[in-house]
């Protein structure tokens, strides 16, 4: 990885938080390399049938918009005010208090007052005073109301593209007004005019067509399991077995893609196959539907939809149970708050109860997918694992909540105990850094790019010091996330601010601990890295 | 530079709708005091309707709450029934304790790059004097029923004993008076002074302070230094009621300007960011219990989609899964 045009981590750092001497609304965006995303290739719009299919990027002066572009962006405005009490509430009640200013970590490590979560929400808000209120229509500007310009499209690109839909802000503002449904909106928008960048465009359209994001196909994502249980194999002397596309199995097993795609991730996805191999769970991938995450969230509400329909239509038709998902952090914002509204009730599934343990899933009734970290939990709760944490002494390790299975979800504890059963040195990081004050790593959403690094490195920088501050009070080396886009762009992340501390998803360290029937002696980690002490 | 011109301009408003509470005082606009009153009344309680009704009848197609604890999960995880509630009584207490407490504001912090790294500090003096300025002018506005219920309900009585409990001067000065100022104050002096929240401030957010600045002065000046004839704002206050308005005698100029602010609030109100007193009760990501997964949230709106069907990909990659043996559903 190149960090070329990327000033150094103590220039970085350097964050100046005074505000400009023009007004924010007249204080035009400025497109700086390294700071936003390519735009979507024309080919990948065209496959998901998206309105302005063209080449362009958002450094161009002219965007090559529909000639009508505002009356396409208003009338979509009216109708989503309609659809979304959301959208309208949160247009209507801010106040303008400021708690929301410094949560956000892109305006912690920016400084860029647009990137304090109100006034992002006011760039819509500006357009919405003006063309949906009365007194936006009268007073113009006195009530901050503002035309409908290409520099404000511009505007709404950049900074609905540079935030993360972490949902921080929301936690303190005494509305619950949440940014990352602002920013939503503000993008379902832009892509109504052909406005989006490729990172987000570009997964939906392999998601739609090869069932994952990364695109790879049937054969492929078979290659890749069998590979990892080779891998497995050579660690643990244990062949597991890989089933997919299995009609009958108990459970279909639902994992974002990229745990099988690269490190750090695969080990986290070995942790899996080990642990299902190891308690006899009947399970099955699916080439399908081989993607939990869902790149439609970042993209449109109707994109969510066609994307999740993939994953009740395959345990339908494989004739599962119930449905298991794996590590992943935007995935579980949709499962647990969009799947079972859009495309349920799953009629054809019973309500999960865990084979091995005979635990019924009362929170999951409906929906009928689980947590992978409940599952686990429940395992360990009712002794069905046998685990040597002291395989794990060669690591001190934090953990970092993923934003969405924190903020959306609750999830909190399930992790937790999975990791002081599997480990020895577990060390939290700061109070307000942590559970559902977590900081992002700056690069959810689609924004986990490289020509974005700048922007990513900023948005990181507050996570990152928090990790930092563990790494320098308890020699912490290990970040341990269940989010797969935090696996990849933690990794980063660490590279640049705190050098030597590696990512690894919860299962890793699970795997790590777990005593399989049949091993040969573990002398190694899942990374082929030596064990203390043996 | 330019967010200062948002505080002359709230400036200049506040000192138009005195100088018309003046002349109105000076003319002896009787009118004044009849016609803006049911004017403000009607224009508030319609406005303020018709802005509830209207995010009230906005669909909520998808239950998104925001949780801030653990989640009910399995049996033995203690969750966190208030900060991520699993039913409608735990929706009750979050909402309880965001209106009554200010929840959300009360963990609010303040950030600062201290040795090359973000130092998250306590900072509640923004939850305290909000908190201040709003249990203030409930009380405020509940004493006021007094010239509107004749005879006074005895709770009414009790409430301003208490409020006047320390019996400071005479007559008595209300702790709420008190009270309102100084929170009133910390909030204008922030927005005009930190240059972070004086640079997100439109015209609005001053104005509506400095309008209720102006309705507590002139309020305070009414009782304690230049009296007016209560009897006569009793009277007038229940000729309003009864709809049948009296014309007042003897009512002093600072009655007329306190009027006037007030109308003026009641007006401005469904028109600005005050009616976050009406909207606070309908966040969806905090008004809703987070059980998801144990019960169907139905999208009124939900509708088809267009899809990649199991059957659309087998035909685009059969031969590649028949390749390396993976099942097909055709031959």
């Amino acid at each position: 990885m190149s960090f070329a045009k990327i000033p150094k981590s103590d220039q970085l750092i350097q964050i100046n938080y005074a505000p400009p001497q023009t007004s924010w609304m007249e204080t035009p965006v400025d497109f700086r390399p390294g700071t936003w995303s390519y735009s979507g290739v024309a080919k990948n719009l065209t496959y998901l049938d998206l309105p302005n299919p063209r080449v362009w990027q958002p450094s161009d002066v002219d965007w090559k918009l529909p000639e009508n572009w505002q009356a396409i962006i208003l009338e979509g405005m009216k109708e989503r005010l309609e659809k979304y009490r959301s959208f309208r509430l949160f247009m209507d009640v801010c106040v303008r208090c400021g708690a929301c200013a410094d949560k956000c970590h892109f305006y912690i490590g920016s400084g860029d007052p647009k990137n304090m979560p109100v006034l992002r929400a006011e760039l819509l808000r500006s357009v919405y005073r003006r063309y949906f209120t009365t007194t936006g229509k009268l007073f113009g500007k006195l009530a901050g109301a503002r035309d409908l310009t290409i520099d404000v499209l511009k505007e709404w690109f950049y900074y609905f593209y540079q935030c993360t839909e972490c949902r921080r802000c929301s936690v303190f503002c005494p509305y619950g007004i949440d940014q990352a449904e602002i920013t939503m909106m503000g993008r379902e928008l832009l892509n109504l005019v052909g406005c989006n960048i490729n990172w987000v465009i570009e997964p939906a359209a392999n998601c739609f067509r090869t069932g994952n994001h990364l695109g790879i196909q049937p054969g492929g994502v078979k290659d890749m399991l069998e590979f990892m249980a080779d891998d497995i194999f050579d660690r643990t002397g244990v062949r597991v077995n890989v089933p997919i596309n299995k009609k009958g199995a108990d459970i279909l097993f639902v994992t974002p893609s990229g745990d099988y795609f690269a490190d750090p991730g695969t080990y986290t996805c070995m942790g899996y196959m080990m642990l299902f191999h190891e308690i006899g769970l009947n399970y099955t991938f699916s080439t399908y539907a081989s993607e939990g995450g869902n790149f439609g969230l970042f993209t449109s509400h109707e994109m969510v939809k066609r994307l999740n329909a993939k994953i009740y239509a395959e345990a339908k038709r494989l004739g599962v149970k119930w449905i298991l998902g794996g590590e992943c952090g935007h995935m579980w914002r949709v499962i647990h708050q969009y799947m079972d509204t859009m495309n349920g009730p799953a009629e054809y599934l019973s309500e999960p109860v865990s084979p091995i343990t005979g635990t019924r899933f009362e929170n999951a009734k409906s929906t009928k997918m689980v947590h992978i970290a409940e599952f686990t939990a429940d395992l360990i709760q009712n002794g069905k694992l046998k685990l040597d944490p002291r395989r794990n002494d060669h690591l001190k390790l934090t953990y970092h909540d993923s934003c969405n299975p924190a903020r959306g979800m609750g999830l909190l504890e399930e992790p937790r105990f999975i990791i002081q059963n599997a480990c020895n040195h577990f060390y939290e990081m700061a109070e307000d850094t942590i559970r559902e004050k977590t900081l992002c790593c700056g690069a959810g959403a689609g924004l986990g790019n490289d020509e974005n690094m700048e922007t990513r490195m900023r948005g990181g920088m507050p996570r990152a010091m928090a990790v930092k501050q563990v790494k320098e009070k308890h020699g912490v080396n290990r970040l341990a996330c269940i989010c797969a886009i935090d696996r990849a762009t933690l990794t980063s992340l660490m590279d640049y601010w705190v050098p030597g501390v590696k990512v690894m998803g919860v299962h890793e360290l699970l795997a790590n601990a777990l005593i399989m029937k049949g091993e040969k002696e573990r002398k190694t980690d899942l990374r082929g890295e030596s064990l203390a002490g043996y | 530079m330019i967010p200062m011109k948002n505080i002359g301009l709230s400036i200049i408003a506040v000192v138009i709708l005195l100088a018309i509470s003046v002349l109105a005082a000076v003319k002896e606009w009787h009118a004044f005091l009849i016609i803006f009153p049911y004017a403000a009344f009607v224009v508030f309680l319609a406005g303020f309707i018709y802005r509830v009704v209207k995010w009230w009848t906005t669909p909520v197609p998808f239950r998104i709450p925001i949780t801030c604890g653990q989640q009910k999960s399995l049996p033995w995880i203690k969750n966190n029934p208030v900060e991520n509630p699993a039913n409608l009584w735990g929706v009750i207490r979050r909402m309880a304790e965001e209106i009554f407490l200010f929840r959300s504001l009360f963990r609010n912090t303040e950030v600062e790059i201290i040795d090359g790294r973000p130092v998250y500090g306590s900072a509640k003096w923004l939850w305290f004097f909000g908190l201040l300025f709003h249990w203030s002018l409930l009380i405020i506005v509940l004493r006021h029923l007094r010239f509107f219920v004749e005879p006074i309900a005895q709770w009414i009585s009790v409430l301003s004993a208490f409020d006047g409990f320390f019996e400071i001067g005479i007559p008595t000065l209300y702790l709420s008076d008190a009270a309102i100022l100084a929170g009133l104050t910390f909030l204008f002096l922030r927005r005009v002074v930190l240059p972070r929240v004086r640079y997100i401030s439109l015209f609005t957010d001053y104005f509506s302070l400095l309008l209720i600045v102006a309705v507590v002065s002139t309020g305070i000046l009414m009782r304690h230094f230049f009296p007016t004839d209560l009897n006569e704002v009793k009277n007038i206050a229940l000729g309003w009621l009864t709809l049948t308005p009296v014309v007042p005698q003897g009512v002093s100029v600072v009655f007329y300007m306190h009027l006037c602010f007030v109308c003026a609030l009641l007006a401005w109100f469904p028109a600005s960011k005050l009616m976050h007193a009406g909207g606070v009760f309908m966040s969806p990501t905090r008004n809703l219990a987070n059980n998801n997964r144990m019960k169907r949230h139905v999208n009124p709106w939900n509708g088809p989609v267009k899809v990649h069907t199991y059957e659309e990909y087998e035909d685009e990659f059969r031969d590649k899964m028949k390749a390396v043996g993976l099942p097909v559903d055709k031959e």
